[in-house]
Formats: structure tokens, C-alpha cells, sequence
């Protein structure tokens, strides 16, 4: 099989992320779209650490699954707030520092 | 040279008691002008000592200075604060502190009426100071600080009732006018250090010969330009009129006798430089003979008896300039015409003065009349000044005066007839309005209402105008007795050099033909002024022209004022629409467009997350092209 085809994955992944962050409302799904472009991320660093035979980019992979997992408690906890205090969780509701 | 150590008194002395009178305030109203007269006195006795003291020394060492302290020093220029008593700064040294003394008299008794009088007399004796300064500077820069300090003293006693716009006006005119005159001195400053390296009379002396004769004239210039602004003449003449706004004895004592004069002091004492460019001479001689002939025509047709008195000033000031331009022999007449017109002229205006204070300040002429039956002493005082002016011998300006005409005809060539024809011209006009004067006030038909009630003056008025008019009898045959002056100056003018050259006229012809224009001259104004209407007739055009002196302020007003006001105005249009234009500019359209920009900040994540994706692609896109 084709190793840039776990590239062009990635990039798929990448831009369904990206366009679902830009394009929903729920701060849910924005959140989860924003973990499947860090998973995406992941994908073509471990896919390039197959194609140079070394370890340096499943490292790499590793440090974004902390880094991702450190976001989702921060986030989580910032969206449970949000949710208790609004009775919302539209991330366009939030935007009071604008108004 | 001797070294003398108290001149600095001369002008400490003044200047600490008009200090003490202005910080004390009211405290000081009930014997300020005692205090002010007493140290007026004080000066003018240091002033006779340190007369007697130079005469008895003999030759080089007569001139005395004093070194104060230094007080400029760079590299090698050195400027020290240092007075200098010489034979020609002693003459005004007198003038100033006599003449001054006895108006401090005066104005005890016409000033005791106002609230201001210790305020007033403190201007005063500014005035002495400044003007002492001014006579015993030994540079150019020493006597820059009394020019500038006389000139303030001039703006604050025209001023003094300032209550009155116009005469603050007036005041205003005077301090711009003598300001341009200011330029030039301050210009002929700068040619001389440039020149010389020295701003030092004795310096600039010394470099005279080994100067160029186009810096000379330049020099010659700037200094004649700063005389004309300081003595009122042509053509910066216009503001000596107004300055009558102030108090009479301010009329008398510096728009008459002493500040006015320092311009024929300025050219006297650089008379090197004069000596040395026949052009500066001329332009001189020029000046001199243009407003002698303008103060007199102005004079004929003034109604008010000080602008009368001012226009004849003027003119009396127009011969000392002519004089001055006529070569070395001419100073020393400069100065006698300067010491004689210094008694007679402060006596006449005393006697205006007297005259105001007995009719309720009333000034115009028209109104007065027939004032010498209640007022003898005036009368008489003014009638020996009026001889003294018009040149009867044997009174003091038929000697000084006398001298400048024969002078001026004797300069020889078409020049002598033209500039002498002038001065012996002056003198008709002279005798004409000075009669005038003395008809409208003195003589005739009384036509005063009949609130005034004319009387004679205190003695504190009558014994300084008395001992003026001495002055007025005696001075000029004393100045001229064996020629006790011009023997006097000589070390300082040089007058030993001049050549007798061919003499156009003999002095009895001079004195001869003098004698019968002013005699033309009264006759006619007798004849004229047989009846004299309350209201002034209309006249001819010529007679109005006259009376706006000969149209001196319209032509200023027309050619420099309103031009400059012009000018002004451009200037402040440019700055609002160019200059701010670019500021307001810069400033709005970085407040537009960023009011644009912050339209951007919506506040919806999305749309943000959306500007970073696209930024983030636009990078890369960058990143791609160029690497690719």
C-alpha cells in the first residue's frame, strides 16, 4: 500500500477538523473537531516516522497525546462551566470580552 | 585712561531706588518720589564731582572707566562689563541727571494728583539708569542693555495711563518702531564682531582702517538704522507723536531732551566709522535733512501744543543727524545743538506742561489763549525757550543752531547749497510754528470755557522751568565762548583733523541770512494768526495733509501693515490647511482604517479560528511559492 495515501488521510482528517471548528456552533463538536486535527497531526507524524525508519515522530505523536489530553481537561472543565452558567454551550454565545 | 571706582554708582543708585519703589508697593506712596528725587539729585552730584575731577586732569588721562567684571568670555572674545567717562559721555551724563533732576521736581508737584505717582517715579528713575547705562557703555553691547532699557522706560511711561486704550496704543507703536531701530543696532553688532572681533568702541576703532569700505557703509548702516528708530527719524519718525500720550514730564525729559537723543549719541561716538565711508556720511546727511524739513512741516499744522512741541523735536533732532553726518567739526556742533535743545526744549515742554495743569489737561491750542496774563512765569519761561529755538541771539540756539547751517553750506560743492538751503529752510518753518505756538497760547483773545480756571503753577513747577530757561539764555553762549566745546570733544571727535577748507558763506552772512528768514518766518505766523477760530478750518488739501503728518501712518499702514497683516494671514491659513492638514490627515486616516479593522473583531471564535486557517494557508502558500 501506498504510504502517501495515510498522508492524503491525514489531510482529509485534517480539513474536516479545521472546517468543522470554523463552521459549528456546539462547543462540543468544535472541540472534538479541534481532537481530530491533533489526531490527524498525529497520523502524518507517525506515517513520516515510518517512511525515515525512525522514532522521532511516534515521540512527537506522543507529546501531542499529552498536550491533547491536558487540553481536553481544561477544555472540558471550561465548557461544563459555560454550560452551568448559560444554559448554553454555543460557542457564539460567548462572546462577551466583544461586547 | 584713569580708573575711576564709583561711575558704577551713577547707575546703581537710580536703579536701586526705582527697584526699592516698585517692590515696596503702596508702602512707599507717601515719600517714594522724595526718595526718587533725592537720588536723582545724588547722581547729578556725582556727575558735577566727577566733572570738576576730569577737568583737572589734563589730556589722555581725562576719560575715565571702571571695570565692572567679565561678562562674556569665549576663547578670545572677551566682552567686560566696563564703564566709560569721557568727554562726551560726561556732557550727557549732566544733560541726563540735571535735566532729570529737575523733572523729578516738576513732577512731584504735576503728579501729586494721581495715585500712581510713586510707581511713576520709579519708571523714572529706570529711566536715569538705563539711560546712564547707555551714555557710559564702553561697547557696543554695554550700550546695547541701556538702549534696550531706555526703550522699556520710554514704553512704560508712555503707557502710564494705560487705562486709556490709545495711549496704550500708543506706547505699543513706539516700543515696535523703536524695535526695527533695535534690529539695526543689533545687526551693526554682529558686523563689528564679524569685522573687528570686538564689539569695544576702542576696538572697533582700532580696526577701522584695516576694515573694508562696503563693511564700513554696512556698519555706518545698521547704526544710522537704530539712531532713526531711537531719535523718531525718518523714516521710523512716525511714533514720536503717540508717545505724547505720556505724562507731560515724560514728554520732556525723554521724548525731548535725553532718550531721543541717543541716536546722535550712536553716531557721535562711532564717528570713526562714519569718518571712514563717505556714503554712511551721506545717507546721514540725508536722514538729517529729510526730517528736520518733516518734523517742521508737521509741526505747522498741529493743534495739540505736545504734538506741536513733538513735531519741533523731531526736527530740532533732524539737524543733530545732519550735523553729526557733516565730518569731524560737525559732532561737536551735534552735541552744543543736542545740550542747548536739552534746555530749551525741556523748558517748552514744562511750560505745556504748566500750561495742561492750569486749563485741566486741556492740549488743544485753539483753546487756549491770552494764557499769559494768568500765567506769567510760564509765559515768560516758554517765550525765552521759544527765542532760544528759533535762534535770537544772544540765546542758547542761535549759536548751535547757527553753527549747523554754516556747517552744511560749507561742505562744499551743489551737496553744501542743497543740504544747507534745507537747514536754513527748517529754521523759517521753525520760527513759523514755534510762533504759532506761542500766539495760539499766550496771546491774543481768551477762548478757554469757563469750567478752566487757568492759574499759575506751584513753585515746585515754576523753579525748574525758571532754571531751564537760564539754560535756555546762557548755554549756548558758554558752549561757544572761545570754543569751550569743540575743544572739549576734540579728543573724542577728532576735530582737530578737519581742514578749513574754503568757506561758502561767512558766519556773519549765515547768522545773517538765519536771522532774516526766521524773521520771515514769525511775521508770517503773526499776520496769520491775528484771529484764530476755536474750531479748525477745513484747509486745503496740502493743510490736511499736514495734519496727518504728512501722511506718515497711511503710508506705514498701507505699505507695511496691512501687507504684513496679509502676509500673516497666509501664513496662519497655510499652517491650519497644509501643515495641520498633514497631521490631521495621518491621524484620520489611521483612525478610519482602523475603525474598519476592528470590525474584524466579532467576538465569534469561529470567525477567528476561520482568519488563523486562512493565515495559517497563506503562509504556507507563501513558504510553497518561494521555495518551489
Amino acid at each position: 500500500m501506498n504510504i502517501s495515501n495515510y498522508l492524503y488521510l491525514s489531510a482529509i482528517l485534517f480539513t474536516l477538523g479545521a472546517v468543522g471548528v470554523v463552521v459549528r456552533r456546539n462547543a462540543i463538536v468544535v472541540f472534538m473537531c479541534v481532537e481530530l486535527m491533533l489526531n490527524a497531526a498525529n497520523l502524518a507524524f507517525v506515517t513520516f516516522s515510518r517512511v525515515n525508519g525512525d522514532l522521532v515522530g511516534q515521540v512527537a505523536s506522543f507529546f501531542t497525546m499529552v498536550v491533547a489530553a491536558c487540553e481536553v481537561v481544561v477544555g472540558l472543565a471550561i465548557i461544563v462551566t459555560m454550560y452551568r452558567s448559560r444554559r448554553s454551550a454555543s460557542v457564539d454565545d460567548a462572546s462577551l470580552l466583544k461586547r | 585712561m584713569t580708573t575711576s571706582s564709583h561711575l558704577v554708582y551713577l547707575i546703581a543708585l537710580p536703579l536701586v531706588s526705582a527697584a526699592i519703589l516698585l517692590l515696596l508697593g503702596r508702602i512707599a506712596d507717601k515719600w517714594g518720589h522724595y526718595v526718587a528725587t533725592l537720588v536723582s539729585a545724588s547722581t547729578f552730584a556725582i556727575a558735577v564731582i566727577e566733572f570738576f575731577s576730569m577737568r583737572s586732569r589734563s589730556g589722555d588721562a581725562r576719560a575715565a572707566t571702571q571695570d565692572l567684571f567679565t561678562w562674556i568670555s569665549v576663547g578670545s572674545f572677551n566682552v567686560h562689563a566696563s564703564l566709560l567717562l569721557d568727554q562726551l559721555s560726561i556732557c550727557f551724563v549732566l544733560l541726563i541727571t540735571g535735566v532729570g533732576t529737575l523733572i523729578h521736581i516738576y513732577s512731584i508737584a504735576y503728579m501729586s494728583h494721581d495715585h500712581d505717582r510713586r510707581r511713576f517715579f520709579a519708571y523714572l528713575n529706570l529711566f536715569v539708569a538705563a539711560m546712564l547705562l547707555l551714555v557710559l557703555g564702553d561697547s557696543y553691547l554695554n550700550l546695547y542693555v541701556g538702549w534696550e532699557g531706555v526703550g522699556l522706560a520710554s514704553y512704560l511711561l508712555i503707557g502710564f495711563w494705560n487705562q486709556k486704550p490709545a495711549y496704550a496704543v500708543a506706547a505699543k507703536k513706539a516700543f515696535v518702531a523703536n524695535r526695527v531701530g533695535d534690529i539695526g543696532l543689533s545687526l551693526a553688532i554682529m558686523i563689528a564682531f564679524a569685522q573687528f572681533g570686538s564689539v569695544s568702541f576702542a576696538g572697533v576703532k582700532e580696526g577701522v582702517p584695516h576694515a573694508s569700505t562696503a563693511a564700513l557703509t554696512a556698519l555706518g548702516a545698521m547704526l544710522l538704522l537704530a539712531a532713526a528708530g531711537k531719535s523718531a527719524q525718518f523714516p521710523l519718525q512716525s511714533w514720536l507723536g503717540d508717545a505724547m500720550a505720556g505724562p507731560t514730564p515724560v514728554s520732556a525729559l525723554i521724548h525731548a531732551a535725553t532718550m531721543v537723543t541717543a541716536g546722535v549719541y550712536l553716531i557721535t561716538r562711532s564717528n570713526f566709522v562714519f569718518d571712514a565711508s563717505h556714503t554712511a556720511q551721506n545717507m546721514v546727511i540725508a536722514v538729517g535733512a529729510i526730517t528736520l524739513l518733516f518734523g517742521a512741516l508737521v509741526g505747522t499744522a498741529k493743534d495739540d501744543i505736545k504734538k506741536a512741541l513733538a513735531a519741533s523735536t523731531m526736527s530740532q533732532i533732524g539737524y543733530m543727524i545732519l550735523a553729526t553726518g557733516l565730518g569731524p567739526i560737525g559732532y561737536a556742533f551735534a552735541i552744543m545743538h543736542l545740550l542747548t535743545h536739552g534746555f530749551f526744549k525741556a523748558g517748552m515742554f514744562l511750560g505745556a506742561g504748566s500750561v495742561m495743569h492750569g486749563m485741566n489737561d486741556e492740549v488743544n491750542m485753539r483753546r487756549y489763549g491770552a494764557i499769559g496774563k494768568v500765567m506769567p512765569i510760564t509765559a515768560v519761561t516758554f517765550g525765552l525757550g521759544y527765542l532760544a529755538i528759533i535762534g535770537v541771539p544772544p540765546f542758547a540756539g542761535f549759536y548751535s543752531k547757527d553753527k549747523i547751517i554754516e556747517t552744511a553750506f560749507n561742505i562744499g560743492g551743489s551737496k553744501g547749497v542743497i543740504v544747507g538751503g534745507a537747514a536754513l529752510l527748517g529754521a523759517a518753518i521753525t520760527a513759523f510754528y514755534m510762533t504759532r505756538v506761542i500766539v495760539l497760547t499766550f496771546t491774543g483773545t481768551k477762548r478757554w470755557d469757563d469750567e478752566a480756571h487757568p492759574h499759575e503753577s506751584p513753585a515746585l513747577m515754576w523753579i525748574p522751568m525758571v532754571i531751564l530757561a537760564v539754560g535756555s539764555i546762557a548755554s549756548g553762549f558758554l558752549f561757544n565762548s572761545g570754543h569751550a566745546l569743540v575743544k572739549w570733544l576734540e579728543p573724542v571727535v577728532n576735530a582737530s583733523g578737519a581742514e578749513e577748507g574754503e568757506a561758502l558763506l561767512a558766519p556773519m552772512t549765515v547768522s545773517a541770512l538765519a536771522l532774516g528768514v526766521v524773521a520771515v518766518g514769525v511775521a508770517i505766523a503773526i499776520v496769520k494768526y491775528r484771529t484764530v477760530p476755536v474750531e479748525a478750518p477745513a484747509g486745503n488739501v496740502l493743510t490736511r495733509i499736514v495734519r496727518r503728518d504728512l501722511l506718515q501712518d497711511d503710508f506705514n499702514d498701507r505699505v507695511l501693515v496691512r501687507p504684513g497683516q496679509a502676509l500673516t494671514r497666509f501664513f496662519v491659513g497655510m499652517d491650519k490647511s497644509f501643515i495641520d492638514g498633514i497631521v490631521r490627515g495621518v491621524g484620520g486616516t489611521i483612525a478610519v482604517g482602523s475603525t474598519n479593522l476592528r470590525k474584524i473583531q466579532n467576538g465569534y471564535v469561529r470567525s477567528y479560528a476561520l482568519i488563523m486557517v486562512v493565515g495559517v494557508l497563506a503562509l504556507l502558500t507563501t513558504i510553497w511559492m518561494v521555495t518551489l
